[in-house]
Parts: structure tokens; C-alpha cells; sequence
């Protein structure tokens, strides 16, 4: 059984593709669909790393990231956030609330799995 | 946007059995009732009448076989997270 | 020999040491260092309220009295756990997707957020719990006296009065500093959660440690003591087998409507697949606390002296064999019991007399008084929360002491039950039948509560307390069929069983019919489906209809920032401009952005605006991101070519994407503002493409998936070139760029080409039509016209979702203008996104949905203002309702 990975993401063909691309890759993937719970889930689990939509419904894939990273538990949890707007600013937002990768839509499933890996050794 | 799949005729293998497990679940309360009412058959005063012992025991078995089964069931019934459960059939 | 002093020392040390817990546990909780806290097995033991003193030292009594029938009330809860598949799981859900805080929240919520049902279901609840309150005080204070008179000393009735008042005086404080020490928006209360857990183990260990003693101890072992029950003067089986039916099933139902449970399981729920383990570890924990049930009786009827109470067998059997250790723990078990139960009871009816009575009346006076601001809502909640908290526990006590104490109060256990159980049918018709209505709510839970208030609830004072005797024999005003005992003249039942039987049916029975005859607000509808359908709806799915940023969440961020009088000014400002005084403002695009300003005066405009943005969603991009995603699609048309099988499906794809990306490329060079908010819509669909494009071209998989997969990149090329489309559309319209060609024709052939070109025929849609109103003739460009018709009718073809859905045109003139109304039976539009959506997509919550929906609308609009005409949404019809208007006689056009 491979590492898990939690999967935060509310587009249901995007959840199947990253689904299918990090489980052929031996990893264990947990999805979860709504903002609000989001943290909840985390904490339940604990995943070994977190994927991240920044649009979610409910709540923002931000504040999301903000509170893991202000919880003892999950402050060391690597992030990758994903965003579909891609603008430098959200960028700099992620990566200064904490976020260890950034990645746009539509990405590259082997820059994905890569990223994934990279990650999970560091 | 995405019209929503016409689920399939026929299932796999995997989520045929799914769905049974949730059958089953729905089935576990039902069965307990069942078993629970065969009391009501008992003999009040005879020579049929199970002893009081009997009677305590009776309960209590049936008790402990629904929490086995209910044990083993919520082990294999789909994680309710996953959206495989109910959307996709 | 327990000194009655050491006990009193005991009793307060203990408390000291669940104080110390609940303070460590919201601490914990509050640091985020929580996870020990929303285990299951914490979970498992909340659950445990359920076994309040009643159980605790009543069903040794009720054993001693009435044999194997004091099984039933844990047989009851036992099934409803093991089948938590079916009815738990689905409430738990939509108590988390609906963020539900009490029973009485979900009744009305489900009914269209009926304030109604919110006050008849809070009434219910208080009535069927203060007794409860007040059997709980009553055991604690028998037992502290059962230690008193071992020392010699005999309580009188100011000594059981001052114990009572003492313990509820204690427990009301300890409620108020851990139930409202933060107003949660999941109204969870960790410290509280963790405090009961405790005291579930406590009371297990207590009763388990009697139960051995009693058995081991003093019985001879497991077989011995068989044999004991066999011998012992004890009728094991003597009830009615209706007794035996209806108290598993009062039970079953208490278990899930009663508001404390509702609490534990609902409410404080942290995480769904607790459920699985209490499914069956609840059940185990109700069986260890039965098991020594029945040997505890017997052995006590043995030993104990004739006439001695059994209900305190727990206490006294230990006591009387001198075992003082025991016996203190017992009473701590004891203690523990009734403690959990009224804390959770009480927060549980406080959350909703103060969120359906007191802030809603408190709303109610403010606005007559003034009528300008929400106030302080915060501290008035809390406030509200705490008095209703010493409020219940009043109720309680003077119920206590009215009722002086005795078996009355005892038997009102099943009855409290029954009452409780009142609001099953609404609860059950709520979350699996779309049918079930409002009226039909209310109409079944009055039904239900007077029904139970005349044949159990009353009577439960005993003949002659407040029903006269007479009107027991005879009937009120001597009709005879009206008796309490024995409705419709049908005697002869158990009592309780009457009473059980004749509430619910009946309920049942009004709350079916009435949902057959009435029909249900858009709002109501809405909820109702997404009551029903929960596990559709939260795989995603979103409703389309609900603006990202609320004005209240809008409100909250806004008040951090700038204080509260400031962010206040503003909103009410914002009101009156809107001509809703009083109220909080739409969150209009308009509002939105002065908001920001008015914030950016603060923190600084990007901080301003990075907020902003996350409540709303939409963001700006600037056009050079837009070429970057024309880039990109390319390359996803390269992806594609490069699919080695050629199915149907991918030929399809290719070529979609083919045409999506000249029209992408042809968009960028119109540099138009709206085209901002596009990137998100256009990338999503461009992600699935993208990724589903490599995982085919690497190979390997089934044919199945295979086709699945092109299956998706079709779907999503479609929904991405519809998108491209209309953007261009709109983005001609709106540059005045577009040559309208006036001509003039007959309305009601116009309408057939729309209706031939909707795309019906996948679709039942029944259209019902005015031939005569619409042989009239019509000057404008008919081909935009007939443009935004065929919008408005494949709208409701997709939307529309009624079971026959069905959209009527009606034609009508008023102020020189042609009214052209399309009405459909479905569930309408909620009235604050009614404006929203003319708006370009980003308004709207549901991305997933935009692409279909998100800019016909914008486009009619902007055709309509074209041809001197507009579109509007129609207010106060039950459908979803569009009324086109087109001046009789066209000006020359202005521009």
C-alpha cells in the first residue's frame, strides 16, 4: 500500500484523471470534494502529502491552506496547490501561505507524478 | 455542463458487490427486528415455555450475532467519501 | 460506612476532574492538536447520552417490575445503529452538507426554512424533555439521600429541594462556560463531547463493576446465578406482546429524534466514517450496560427486604453488603449518567430556543422599533444561548419539584419518548420523499403533539390532576369516542401502546395526506431536493443557483477588517441604496466592488482585493493569460492527433478541438473586460481534455476505460467549444458590432422555428400555447429574436424539473410594448440570484455548470436591449418565469 495522498478538488473528470495518474503510480489517493470539510478530512486521515484546488466550493483552497499550516498536526504536510486562474499573484499568495508547489491547469500528468514524487522523498 | 452518464445496464464485478454490501445493510436492522419478535411466540405459561434463563440468553445471543455482523459489514460497505458510491453506479 | 461528607468531596472532585477535561479538550481543540479528540471511539461514547440515570438505575427497577421488558429500549436503538445505511448515514450527510444545527433546524430547513416548524418541533422538544430534566434531577437527589439516611439521617422535603437546586445550579454553569463559550458555525463543542466520553466510561465501569460484584460476588458465578433467574420470583415474560412491538419501535424512533442524540450524532459529528464503528461498538456498549441488568435484580428482589425501592438496587445492594467503595463508584455512575444527559439535553434545546424563538422574536421588536441594522448578532446569539440554557434547566427543576418527586415521574420515561418521537414522520418524509410538504409538516406534528398531549402526556398526572375523572370515563362534554384512554371508543389497549399507536398513525396519516394535496414553494422544492437526493448533490453537483460571496459572509469578512459600527455603516448603507432598508444588501458585482474600495482604505487595495476574491471566486486575468491559454489548447490539439486509435469519439474530439482553438485565437484579439473571468471556465474542461489525452496515449488500458475516458474528452469538448461559442457571441453583441437586419414577421411562426430548432426531441418538455394571442406581427430582427427564444426554451428543457415538465407562452400587450412570457412548473430561481443570473457566468457558484448556463442569458439580455426591447425574470410565479418585452413600433435604430 503506497503513501496516501489526499486529493482536495470538486471537478469529478479532474478528481478521476489525478485519481487514475497517481494510483497507477502506487500511490493511495482519498478525495475530497467540498471546502468546507475539507479540514476535517485532513485531520481524519492524515494524508502523507495534500493536492489543492485553490476554487472550491465553500471554501477557498487559501484559507484552507492557511489553516493547515497554522495546525500543529498538519504544518508539515506538503502541499501542491492547483489553480485554474494561474496568475502570478495567486502564485506568490500560495507559495507565501506556505504551499510547497504551485501548478496551473491544465498541467501535464507526468509533471504531476513527477511533482508527486519529488515531494513525497523530500 | 457535463450530462450526467446514463448508468450502465450491467455493473462490474467489483460494484455489483458493492451494492449488494449496501443491501445487506439495509437488510442487518430488519433481520434483528425478526429475530426480536420471535418471542412473542413463546408460550406464556407451559410446559412449552422456554426457561427464564433461556429467555435472557435468547435476547442477548441475537444481540451479540447483529453486532458481529454489523462489525463486519461496516468494514466492507464503500468508504461513503468516495464518489464511486452513489454517483457512479 | 461512606460518610455522607466524603461522598459530597467525592462527587465534587469528580466534577473538578471533567471541568479540567473539558477546559484541556477545547484547548486542544482550539490549537488544532484535536485528532485524539474526533476519534471514533470518542464518538461511540457520546453516543452513550442515550443511557441517562433512567437507564442507569431505572432499568434494574423496570427488570424488577416488568421482567425482560426493559430490553426493549436499548433493542430499539440497537437496530437503528446496526442499520445505519440506511437512515444515520444519509442524516449525518445532510446534516454536514446543510451545516444543520438541531432537529428543529433540519425540520424547517427541509421545509423550505419554515420559522414555523422551527418553533412547533422546538416546542415539541421542550415539552418531551423537561420531565426527562427532570426525572434526571430526581435520581440524583434520591440517591445522595439513599447515603444520608445510611448515616441516619432522613431527608426532608428542604433537603431534597436544596440538593436539587444545588445540582441544577452546577450543571447549568458548567453548560454555559463549555456550550457557549464560541459560537462554532458547526455548533461543536469539543470540551463538552469529551467530558460526556469520560463519563460514558465511567458509568460502563460503575454498572459492569456492580454487575460482577453481584454475580461473582454474592451470586456463585455465571451458572449459579442462571439458575438463580430461573428460580427467582420474577415474571421474566409477562407483557403484552403489543408492549414488546411498540416500546422497540417508540425506542427506535426516540433514538433518532431526540433532540439530545440528534445533537451527538448530527451535530457534533466530526467525520462520516465514525458512523461505521458506532455502528456496531454503540451497540456493543448498550449490551454491556443490559447484561447484569436481570442478575442485578434478581439478587436484589433476594437480598434486599421486602418493599425496598428497586430502582436504587444499584445503590443499596452494595451499600446493604457492605461494600462502600462500590457503592460510591455506583453513585458516580450514577451521577455521571444524569450530568451527561442534562448537559447535552440542554445545550441541544438552548441551540434551538434561541435560534427559532429568541433571536427571531428579538429580530421581529428591532425591526419595528427601527428597522436599520442586524446588530450585534454575535453576543445577542450567545446571550440568548446562555438564558435559554438556565432556562431549560429551570423548567426542568420546577417540573421536579411540582410533580414532588415519586413514580409519577418515573413513568414518564416511555411517554417523553413517545413525545419525542412525534417528529419521525417529518423527519423520515423529509430526507427520502420530494413529495412531502410544509403544510402537511405542520399540519402532521400538531396532529401528533395534541394527539400525544391527550392520551399520554395528561393523563401521566394521573385522573383528576388535569383531566377531570370524569372526562376519563365519559369523554369531554360526554363524547364518549374522544376518552384519552380510548379513542374512537376503542379500550382495551396498554395505555401506552394506545397512545403510541393513535399519535403516530395519525401524524403519519395527516402528514401523507396533506403532502398529497398541497403544493410545495420553489424554495421548499429546492431544499427538498437536495434533502433527498444528498448523496447526488454532494458528490459536486451544486446548485446553480447560489451566489459565491453571501452578503453575510461578506458582512463577517468586512468587520474584521474594518470593525464592526464601520462595516455595519456601510452594509445598511449599501440597503437602503438597494431599497431594502433593514436588510442585508444583494451582493451585487456593483456593491462587491465598492466594498473593496471602502476595505482597500484600510489594508491596502490588493489586500482588499485577494479577500474579495476569495469570497467571491472570480479574480481578474489579463488578456496575455488568455493567449497563453490559446497556447495551450493548441497543444492539447496536438495531444489528441496524436491518439493512436481512431474511434469515433476521438475523430469528434479532435475536430471540436480543432474549431475550439480558432475561435480561442480569434477571442484574444478582442480585448474586451468580461473576457477576464474566463479562465477558469475555459481551463477546467481543458484539464480533463488534456490529462484524459495522455492517460489514452500512454496506453495500457481496458476497453472499457478506454472508452470511458474518450467518452469524457468528447463531453468536455463540447462543453468547452459551447463556451467559446457564446463567448464570441456576446463579445460581437456587446462591441456594437453586430448589423441587425429588421424584417417583419408573425410571431407565432417565429415561435415554431424556435421551438424546431430547441432540440426537444430528447427531451419531454409539453409546450402550451396561445395560437390566438400570436397572430400578431412583429418588426425587428427576427433572427436574434428568434435566438433568444430558442435560449429561453432549451433552458427550460435542461432546467425544467418537474415530472412533466411543461413551459407555457403567454402573449400580452401593455405601454406599447409585445409581452412575451415563458413559464415553466419547475423550481424557480431563488429570489436573490434572479438579477445574477443575466450576469456573466462568474456570479454563479456552480463552475461546473457555467458553461451551460452561465451566458445565454447575458446574451438574450444584450439582444433584447439591442432590438429596444429587454428580458426579465418574473417575479412571484412558482416556475422559473422569463418575460421578453418588444416595443410595438421599432425606432429607427440609434446608434
Amino acid at each position: 500500500m503506497g503513501k496516501r495522498v489526499l486529493l482536495i478538488e470538486d471537478e469529478p473528470n479532474i478528481i478521476e484523471a489525478i485519481g487514475f495518474i497517481l494510483s497507477r503510480d502506487g500511490w493511495t489517493v482519498y478525495t475530497h470534494q467540498d471546502g468546507h470539510t475539507a479540514m476535517a478530512k485532513v485531520l481524519a486521515l492524515p494524508p502523507d502529502m495534500i493536492i489543492l484546488d485553490v476554487m472550491l466550493p465553500g471554501r477557498s483552497g487559501f484559507e484552507i491552506l492557511r489553516e493547515l499550516r497554522s495546525t500543529d498536526v498538519t504544518k508539515d504536510i506538503p502541499v501542491m496547490m492547483l489553480t485554474a486562474r494561474g496568475q502570478e499573484k495567486d502564485r506568490d499568495l500560495a507559495l507565501r501561505l506556505g504551499a510547497n508547489h504551485f501548478m496551473t491547469k491544465p498541467f501535464s500528468n507526468s509533471d504531476v507524478r513527477d511533482y508527486v514524487r519529488a515531494m513525497m522523498d523530500a | 455542463m457535463k450530462p450526467p452518464a446514463k448508468p450502465p445496464v450491467f455493473l462490474e464485478r467489483a460494484s455489483y458487490r458493492q451494492r449488494r454490501l449496501g443491501d445487506a445493510g439495509r437488510f442487518l436492522p430488519v433481520l434483528g427486528a425478526v429475530l426480536w419478535l420471535i418471542p412473542l411466540l413463546w408460550a406464556s405459561d407451559g410446559p412449552e415455555t422456554p426457561s427464564k434463563a433461556g429467555m435472557v440468553t435468547y435476547i442477548f445471543v441475537i444481540w451479540l450475532v447483529l453486532i458481529g455482523l454489523a462489525a463486519v459489514l461496516s468494514r466492507l460497505l464503500p468508504d461513503t467519501d468516495q464518489p464511486s458510491d452513489d454517483t457512479r453506479r | 460506612m461512606v460518610s455522607f461528607n466524603i461522598l459530597i468531596l467525592v462527587s465534587l472532585s469528580y466534577v473538578a476532574v471533567l471541568f479540567w477535561v473539558a477546559f484541556l479538550a477545547e484547548r486542544r481543540a482550539a490549537t488544532g492538536r484535536a485528532n485524539w479528540l474526533r476519534s471514533p471511539v470518542i464518538y461511540t461514547l457520546s453516543l452513550s447520552i442515550y443511557c441517562t440515570a433512567w437507564t442507569f438505575y431505572g432499568a434494574v427497577g423496570y427488570a424488577a417490575r416488568s421482567g425482560l421488558e426493559f430490553v426493549t429500549i436499548y433493542l430499539g436503538p440497537t437496530l437503528v445503529m446496526v442499520g445505519w445505511w440506511w437512515v444515520l448515514r444519509r442524516l449525518v450527510r445532510i446534516g454536514r452538507a446543510q451545516r444543520i444545527t438541531s432537529i428543529a433546524d433540519l425540520i424547517s430547513s427541509r421545509f423550505g426554512k419554515s420559522r414555523l416548524l422551527g418553533v412547533i418541533v422546538t416546542l415539541i422538544a421542550v415539552v418531551a424533555a423537561t420531565p426527562y430534566i427532570a426525572l434526571q434531577i430526581q435520581s440524583v437527589t434520591l440517591s445522595l439521600a439513599v447515603f444520608a439516611e445510611h448515616e441516619g439521617a432522613f431527608w426532608t422535603d428542604g433537603d431534597f429541594a436544596r440538593a436539587a437546586m444545588w445540582f441544577a445550579g452546577g450543571l447549568a454553569v458548567f453548560t454555559i462556560l463549555f456550550g457557549t463559550r464560541n459560537l462554532d458555525a458547526n455548533e461543536r463543542h469539543h470540551g463538552i463531547v469529551m467530558a460526556i466520553a469520560v463519563e460514558a466510561v465511567v458509568k460502563l465501569f460503575a454498572l459492569v463493576a456492580v454487575g460482577v460484584f453481584v454475580v461473582w460476588g454474592l451470586g456463585g458465578g455465571a451458572a449459579q446465578m442462571m439458575a438463580r433467574i430461573d428460580a427467582a420470583n420474577l415474571d421474566l415474560w409477562d407483557q403484552s406482546g403489543s408492549r414488546w412491538v411498540g416500546l422497540i419501535f417508540v425506542s427506535a424512533a426516540a433514538f433518532i429524534c431526540l433532540p439530545r442524540m440528534f445533537q451527538v450524532m448530527v451535530v457534533e459529528n466530526d467525520d462520516e466514517s465514525h458512523l461505521r464503528v458506532a455502528s456496531w461498538a454503540f451497540p456493543a456498549y448498550l449490551l454491556a450496560m443490559s447484561l447484569f441488568v436481570v442478575p442485578i435484580a434478581v439478587m436484589g428482589l433476594e437480598l434486599m427486604p421486602a418493599g425496598s425501592n428497586p430502582d436504587l438496587f444499584v445503590l443499596t445492594l452494595p451499600l446493604s453488603q457492605g461494600a462502600n467503595g462500590l457503592a460510591m463508584l455506583s453513585f458516580l455512575g450514577g451521577f455521571s449518567s444524569a450530568t451527561s444527559m442534562v448537559i447535552v439535553a440542554t445545550i441541544a434545546l438552548a441551540t434551538m430556543v434561541s435560534n427559532h424563538i429568541v433571536v427571531p422574536l428579538w429580530f421581529a421588536l428591532q425591526d419595528d422599533q427601527q428597522g436599520a441594522l442586524p446588530g450585534d448578532v454575535r453576543q445577542l446569539t450567545l446571550l440568548a444561548r446562555r438564558l435559554s440554557i438556565a432556562g431549560v434547566l429551570a423548567l426542568g427543576f420546577i417540573y421536579y419539584r411540582l410533580s414532588g418527586g415519586g413514580t409519577a415521574l418515573a413513568a414518564i420515561g416511555l411517554i417523553s419518548f413517545a413525545g419525542s418521537a412525534q417528529v419521525l414522520p417529518a423527519l423520515i418524509g423529509g430526507i427520502f420523499w420530494r413529495g412531502a410538504t410544509r403544510p402537511a409538516a405542520a399540519a402532521g406534528l400538531l396532529t401528533g403533539l395534541v394527539v400525544w398531549l391527550w392520551t399520554m402526556f395528561l393523563p401521566s398526572f394521573g385522573p383528576g390532576a388535569v383531566i377531570p375523572a370524569a372526562v376519563f370515563a365519559d369523554g369531554p362534554f360526554g363524547i364518549g369516542w374522544l376518552r384519552p384512554e380510548a379513542l374512537f371508543g376503542i379500550g382495551g389497549i396498554d395505555p401506552l401502546v394506545h397512545g403510541i399507536l393513535w399519535s403516530m398513525l395519525l401524524n403519519a396519516v395527516v402528514f401523507v395526506g396533506v403532502s398529497l394535496v398541497t403544493f410545495p414553494s420553489p424554495l421548499e422544492r429546492l431544499q427538498g431536493a437536495q434533502f433527498v437526493n444528498v448523496f447526488d448533490h454532494s458528490a459536486g453537483t451544486r446548485t446553480w443557483s447560489r451566489p459565491v460571496a453571501d452578503a453575510e459572509d461578506l458582512l463577517l469578512m468586512s468587520q474584521r477588517i474594518i470593525g464592526r459600527t464601520e462595516a455595519q455603516r456601510i452594509f445598511a448603507r449599501e440597503a437602503a441604496r438597494q431599497g431594502t432598508p433593514g436588510r442585508l444588501p444583494k451582493a451585487t458585482p456593483d456593491f462587491i466592488a465598492r466594498l473593496e474600495r471602502e476595505l482597500g482604505g484600510s489594508v491596502g487595495a490588493a489586500t482588499a482585493h485577494a479577500m474579495i476574491g476569495q469570497l467571491t471566486g472570480g479574480s481578474g486575468v489579463s488578456v496575455e493569460d488568455l493567449i497563453a491559454v490559446a497556447d495551450e489548447a493548441a497543444q492539447i490539439l496536438e495531444y489528441s492527433n496524436r491518439l493512436e486509435a481512431k474511434s469515433a469519439e476521438q475523430e469528434a474530439t479532435a475536430r471540436a478541438l480543432r474549431d475550439a482553438n480558432a475561435k480561442l485565437t480569434a477571442l484574444s484579439i478582442q480585448k474586451d473586460a468580461f473576457l477576464s473571468q474566463i479562465s477558469h471556465e475555459l481551463r477546467t474542461p481543458m484539464t480533463s481534455i488534456r490529462s484524459f489525452s495522455e492517460i489514452l496515449r500512454d496506453g495500457g488500458l481496458s476497453a472499457e476505460d478506454h472508452s470511458r475516458y474518450a467518452g469524457i474528452i468528447l463531453d468536455e469538448s463540447i462543453r468547452l467549444s459551447r463556451l467559446l461559442d457564446d463567448l464570441l457571441d456576446l463579445s460581437v453583441l456587446e462591441n456594437g458590432q453586430v448589423v441587425l437586419r429588421p424584417q417583419t414577421g408573425r410571431l407565432s411562426a417565429l415561435l415554431d422555428r424556435a421551438i424546431a430548432a430547441a432540440g426537444l426531441h430528447e427531451r419531454n418538455l409539453t409546450i402550451l400555447r396561445d395560437r390566438d394571442a400570436e397572430d400578431i406581427e412583429i418588426t425587428a430582427d427576427l433572427d436574434r429574436l428568434v435566438q433568444v427564444f430558442i435560449n429561453l426554451i432549451s433552458n427550460a428543457a435542461k432546467y425544467c424539473d418537474a415530472k412533466n415538465p411543461a413551459l407555457t407562452i403567454r402573449i400580452s400587450r401593455a405601454k406599447g410594448q409585445h409581452r412575451i412570457d415563458f413559464l415553466d412548473n419547475g423550481i424557480g430561481i431563488a429570489a436573490q440570484n434572479q438579477e445574477l443570473i443575466f450576469e456573466k457566468f462568474s456570479r454563479l457558484a456552480d463552475e461546473s455548470k457555467a458553461g451551460g448556463a452561465g451566458l445565454g442569458l447575458a446574451i438574450c439580455r444584450e439582444i433584447m436591449r439591442r432590438l429596444q426591447g429587454d428580458i426579465i425574470y418574473l417575479r412571484g410565479t412558482s416556475g422559473t418565469a422569463f418575460r421578453v418585452t418588444l416595443p410595438m413600433v421599432s425606432e429607427p435604430v440609434a446608434s
